[in-house]
């Protein structure tokens, strides 16, 4: 049975395209078949960050007003089997995006893909609010800072309120994903632990993931995290989030980098 | 810096925690309701008094306190001096 999945915060910045593509190429490589949506019309991003800028020729506006079928849109990762990307349109804007077309194209793609993961654009705009619309669970993305915790409260207002499933009566299944975590500082007092996050927003944890110069690294080389260095803290991070996304029980911890000794040696290596 | 400023410098997690706790009571809205509950209170009360009353619209605030025991519901409207009352019927 297909998902449709939601990447979403309120506030811009704080990992939503990189958590999009890191977890979905995760998804992808234990075999599931997945479809990363880009619903930052406008603004987009998440070609870039997949290394797939260059192979956009429609999007998912292209498709919502008919003018491409959506296998044409489709852009298969050439990396991982069973992972594609459907951008999103860098010139339109996001009145250019109505509810039933989107409402259709999701439609589309459940049959398709077992994971539908739409990255969601910032704010609490139509944008936003159109990227949850359809979704059965959410992933809310949030730095250990006071401006995230209060946006993240919020949009879990808007999922409980404004999608579709929330309508109908049902409890939308949310989860807390704990980006840019630094666990020396929070055990210093001076971030946010794991424990107040949880305890403010009061929603299960799906995974903390390490404030990691590896992240940057994998987005200057335009691939997710999880495939560019899958040993790094953060991508084992990623990885364990996906497979508790699967259903699997993986006990939570904050991965650590690994550093051998001819690491510490001569500090990191340049990028091979 | 020196040693003694460092170690008495206070921990700032604890008070991001506690300033988002209190700030959070206020915006979350009353049990059960979506946060956007006091627009949308907003909204349906606007327009209740414009069949009746002219008004401007930003001259309407709604506000919502809670509170332990009770939460309040504030709503201020500004009506401009000669506003016309239409009849109702």
């Amino acid at each position: 049975m297909s998902k449709v999945l939601v990447v979403t915060s309120g506030k811009g910045g704080v990992g939503k395209t990189t958590s999009t593509a890191a977890i979905g190429a995760a998804l992808a490589s234990c075999g599931e078949k997945v479809v990363v949506v880009d619903f930052d019309v406008g603004l987009r991003n998440l070609d870039l960050v997949m290394g797939a800028e260059r192979r956009v020729v429609f999007d998912l506006i292209s498709v919502v007003q008919g003018n491409a079928k959506l296998a044409q849109a489709l852009i298969r990762d050439k990396r991982v089997e069973n992972l594609s990307l459907l951008a999103a349109s860098q010139t339109r804007d996001k009145d250019a995006l109505t509810e039933e077309g989107v409402a259709r194209v999701i439609a589309e793609l459940r049959e398709k893909f077992d994971w539908v993961i739409c990255d969601s654009p910032a704010g609490i705009e139509r944008g936003a609010t159109l990227a949850m619309r359809h979704a059965d669970l959410a992933v809310v993305v949030t730095n250990p800072e006071v401006s995230s915790v209060r946006d993240s409260d919020r949009i879990i207002g808007l999922l409980d309120s404004k999608t579709e499933k929330a309508e109908r009566g049902e409890r939308m299944e949310k989860h807390l994903l704990l980006t840019r975590f630094d666990p020396i500082r929070a055990a210093r007092g001076d971030m946010l632990s794991k424990e107040d996050v949880l305890e403010i927003l009061s929603i299960p944890l799906l995974g903390i993931i390490p404030e990691s110069q590896e992240v940057l690294r994998a987005s200057n080389m335009g691939a997710p995290v999880t495939l560019n260095s899958p040993m790094s803290a953060p991508a084992r991070a990623y990885m364990d989030a996906a497979r508790r996304l699967k259903g699997e029980s993986v006990e939570i911890a904050v991965p650590t980098e690994r550093k051998t000794l001819l690491n510490k040696l001569f500090g990191r290596r340049a990028a091979a | 810096m020196n040693l003694l400023s460092f170690l008495s410098r206070r921990q700032t997690a604890p008070v991001a925690r506690e300033r988002l706790q209190i700030l959070l009571s206020h915006e979350r809205t009353i049990v059960g309701g979506g946060s956007d509950l006091v627009n949308l209170l907003r909204e349906e009360i606007l327009e209740v008094i414009a069949k009746h009353v002219k008004l401007d619209r930003d001259k309407v605030q709604v506000k919502m306190d809670r509170g332990n025991a009770v939460s309040t519901l504030e709503v201020e409207i500004e009506i401009p001096t000669g506003g016309t009352l239409k009849l109702a019927g």
